[in-house]
C-alpha cells in the first residue's frame, strides 16, 4: 500500500520577514526554511499508519526549488519516511498549480485508482506562507477522489477511513470516507516525532527522485491567482499603559475602551 | 452591473454576521446579488433581501441540513448555473473552506482565502490578505478565471442597518441525488455554544500566566460579563487546560475581534500571528517587558489573579449602567 504525504517548505515561524524591491515576494536572504508546522502531523500520520501495515510505503512529494526544498523532504525522510520526490520548480507557483503538479505526479507513481497506487493522500490543513486551505480539495478534485479537511482524528482502514473534522465552537463533524481519499491533518490528530541523529543519518541514504516541474503539463491558463504590492504591517506604538492601583486601572480601563475605543 | 452569488450561513435560525457583511458588500458595489441557503437555513431567506440579496437561491432538501462536502458542491453547482455569477463571495467559515477550493479546481477557477479587504469596482477583484501568519500583507488579483471566488474573514467588513422593507424573489434549486463516497456519521457538539473565535466580536484569552486549569474560571467569568469567547495561547492548550479548538495562533484559530483582552500571555510571535489583527487589544501581565505590550493598545501591569475579578466587576457595573 502506498501513502502519499504532500507537504510544504515555509519560512521557520519566527524568522523576520522583508519584502523584496519589486513588492511582489519575499526576501529570501537569511530566511531559515522549515516544513510548514501542519504538514507535520500529515508525516507523523502516514508512519503511524505504516507501523501498524506491514507492506506500507510512505512517499513525501514537495514542489519547490533544487536544492533547498530537497531539505524539508530530508526533514520527513529522517522522521521515517520512505522515499521523496522532489518537483523542482524554481518559481513559486500558486495553490492550483501546485496541485495540478501533484496530481500529475502522483498519478505518474500509479494514481489513485490502481491497485499499487496511492491508498491515502495526506497533507497539512493549511500552509504557513499563503494560508489559501486549498491543494488538499484541489488535489482531490484531480485525482476524482473524496477529501476531508482540518481533521483531528483518523481511524485506518483498508477501504476507508473514519475521521473528526474540527469544525466552529469546538464542534466534531465524524465522516467515512471511501478509499482512497485526501485528508488534510490538525493540530490534535498526534504528537509529530522529532528526526533523530540516526533517523538523519538514514535519511542520507534514502532516495529522492527528482521531476522537473516543466514535464508535468502545467499550463499557464493553470495560473490562478497574482499577488503584489507587498506590505509591512504598519509601525504600532507600545501599550498605553495604564497607572494607579487596581480599582483605579480597571476604571480607568474601562472608560476608555467604552469612551475612547469605542469597543463596548 | 454583474452577478455575484453569496454563500450564506446562518446560525439559530437566523444570518450570520459574516454573510450580512458579504451580502451588504455586493449591494453597496451595485452589482445584482443572489443570496445561497443551503438546507434548513433557508428560513432566513427573508433576512437576506433585507441585507441587500435581490434573488434567494434556496435547497431545501433535509440531506443539506448538515454540511457535506460531495452535496454541497452538487448544489453550488447548481446555484452557479442559476445565478451565472462573475463573482462569489463567502466566509472563511469551516464549510466554505473545505467546498470552493474543489469547486473552483472542478471549474477551473481562481480562489483566494482569507481576505480582509475587498475591493469590487466593474470587473475589478482585488482582495488584501495577510501573509506569512501576519507578518505581511499582499493584494491578490485573478487571471485565467471565469468566476473569481473570494472567501472573507468575518467581522471586516462594516454592516449596516438591515433595510426591512427589502424584498427578494426566492428560487428553489433542484439538486440531484448522489452515491456518496463521503458520509457524515454525526456533529459531535463543542464545549461551546458561544460564537466561535473566528467569529467573535469579543475574545479574552488566556496564558500560562493562569498558573493552572481551575484559574481559567476568571477568565471565564469575565468572558460572561462581556458575552466574549474564550481563547488561549499553545502553552496552555499543550498543559491540556482547555482543548485545542480554543487555541488562537499560527498553529491555532486566526481571529479578528474588536476587542481582545490578552491576560496572562507574553505575545511570542507565534500567537501573534493569530491575533493581532484584532481592531482593539488589551494586555495585562505583570512583566512590564513581555512583547505583548509592543502589540496591545492598551496595558495594565499587574497580578492578574487581583486585576481581572476587580476588571469583570467594572464591566458588570458599567454594562447594567
Ligand atoms: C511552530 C510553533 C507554533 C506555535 N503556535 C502557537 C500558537 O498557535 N499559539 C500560541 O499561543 N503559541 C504558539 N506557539 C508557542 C509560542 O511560541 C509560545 O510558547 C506561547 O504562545 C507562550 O504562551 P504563554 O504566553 O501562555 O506563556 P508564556 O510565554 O510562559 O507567558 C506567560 C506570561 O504570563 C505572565 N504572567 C505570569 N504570572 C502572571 C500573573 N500572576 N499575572 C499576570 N501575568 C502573569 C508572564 O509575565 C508571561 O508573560 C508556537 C510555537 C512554535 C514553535
Amino acid at each position: 500500500m502506498k501513502i502519499f504525504v504532500c507537504l510544504k517548505q515555509v519560512p521557520d515561524t519566527d524568522t523576520r520577514i522583508k519584502i523584496q524591491g519589486d513588492l511582489a515576494s519575499i526576501d529570501a536572504n537569511g530566511i531559515k526554511w522549515i516544513v510548514s508546522p501542519y504538514d507535520l502531523y500529515a508525516i507523523e500520520e502516514a508512519i503511524k499508519i505504516r507501523e501498524s501495515n506491514p507492506g506500507t510505503q510512505v512517499y513525501v512529494i514537495t514542489a519547490g526549488p533544487k536544492p533547498r526544498a530537497s531539505e524539508a523532504l530530508i526533514t520527513a525522510l529522517a522522521m521515517g519516511a520512505d522515499e521523496g520526490i522532489l518537483i523542482n520548480v524554481a518559481q513559486p507557483l500558486d495553490a492550483n498549480q501546485t496541485a495540478k503538479a501533484l496530481a500529475a505526479t502522483i498519478k505518474s507513481e500509479g494514481g489513485a485508482k490502481s491497485e499499487n497506487g496511492a491508498r491515502l493522500i495526506l497533507t497539512g490543513r493549511s500552509s504557513g506562507d499563503y494560508n489559501q486551505s486549498s491543494v488538499a480539495q484541489m488535489l482531490a478534485e484531480y485525482l476524482e477522489i473524496p477529501h476531508a479537511t482540518v481533521i483531528s482524528k483518523l481511524q485506518f482502514s483498508p477501504d476507508s477511513v473514519l475521521v473528526e473534522r474540527d469544525i466552529e465552537g469546538g464542534a466534531k463533524e465524524v465522516i467515512q470516507l471511501k478509499l482512497p481519499a485526501v485528508i488534510s491533518t490538525n493540530k490534535g490528530l498526534n504528537s509529530p516525532r522529532y528526526s533523530s541523529l540516526p533517523g538523519i543519518m538514514k535519511a542520507k541514504k534514502k532516495t529522492i527522485k527528482e521531476i522537473d516541474f516543466t514535464i508535468l503539463g502545467v499550463s499557464a491558463e493553470d495560473f490562478k491567482v497574482k499577488y503584489s504590492n507587498f506590505t509591512l504591517p504598519p509601525d504600532k506604538p507600545a501599550a498605553r499603559l495604564i497607572s494607579g492601583d487596581v480599582p483605579s486601572q480597571v476604571s480607568q480601563l474601562v472608560k476608555v475602551l467604552r469612551d475612547e475605543a469605542k469597543v463596548l | 452591473m454583474n452577478n455575484i452569488l453569496v454563500f450564506c450561513e446562518t446560525q439559530n435560525g437566523h444570518l450570520k454576521r459574516s454573510s450580512q457583511e458579504l451580502l451588504q458588500k455586493g449591494a453597496k458595489s451595485g452589482h445584482k446579488v443572489f443570496a445561497l441557503l443551503l438546507g434548513s437555513s433557508s428560513t432566513a431567506a427573508p433576512e437576506c433581501a433585507h441585507h441587500g440579496a435581490k434573488v434567494v437561491l434556496t435547497a431545501k432538501s433535509p440531506a443539506l441540513d448538515q454540511y457535506n462536502s460531495e452535496l454541497y458542491l452538487a448544489a453550488l453547482d447548481a446555484a452557479c448555473e442559476t445565478s451565472n455569477p462573475s463573482v462569489i463571495l463567502a466566509a472563511t467559515s469551516s464549510s466554505a473552506k473545505d467546498l470552493f477550493p474543489r469547486f473552483a479546481a472542478k471549474k477551473n477557477l481562481g480562489l483566494v482565502s482569507d481576505g480582509i479587504a475587498l475591493t469590487l469596482q466593474g470587473d475589478e477583484v482585488l482582495v488584501t490578505k495577510p501573509l506569512y501568519a501576519g507578518k505581511c500583507f499582499a493584494q491578490a488579483s485573478f487571471e485565467n478565471s471565469q468566476i473569481k471566488i473570494v472567501l472573507m474573514r468575518p467581522n471586516q467588513l462594516p454592516v449596516d442597518h438591515a433595510n426591512s422593507s427589502l424584498t427578494a424573489e426566492v428560487t428553489d434549486l433542484q439538486v440531484p441525488q448522489l452515491d456518496l463516497s463521503t458520509i457524515v456519521k454525526e456533529v459531535v457538539k463543542g464545549a461551546s455554544e458561544k460564537l466561535d473565535l473566528t467569529e467573535a466580536n469579543i475574545i479574552v484569552a488566556g496564558g500560562r500566566g493562569f498558573k493552572e486549569a481551575a484559574n481559567f474560571k476568571l477568565l471565564n467569568e469575565l468572558a460572561s460579563v462581556l458575552g466574549a469567547t474564550v481563547g488561549a495561547t499553545r502553552a496552555v492548550v499543550d498543559e491540556g487546560w482547555v482543548s485545542h479548538s480554543m487555541q488562537v495562533g499560527q498553529t491555532g484559530k486566526t481571529v479578528a475581534p474588536t476587542l481582545y483582552i490578552a491576560v496572562g500571555i507574553s505575545g511570542a510571535i507565534q500567537h501573534l500571528a493569530g491575533m493581532s489583527g484584532s481592531k482593539v487589544i488589551v494586555a495585562i501581565n505583570n512583566d512590564p517587558s513581555a512583547p505583548i505590550f509592543q502589540k496591545a493598545t492598551y496595558g495594565i501591569v499587574g497580578d492578574l489573579f487581583s486585576v481581572l475579578p476587580a476588571l469583570t466587576e467594572e464591566f458588570r457595573k458599567i454594562l447594567k449602567a
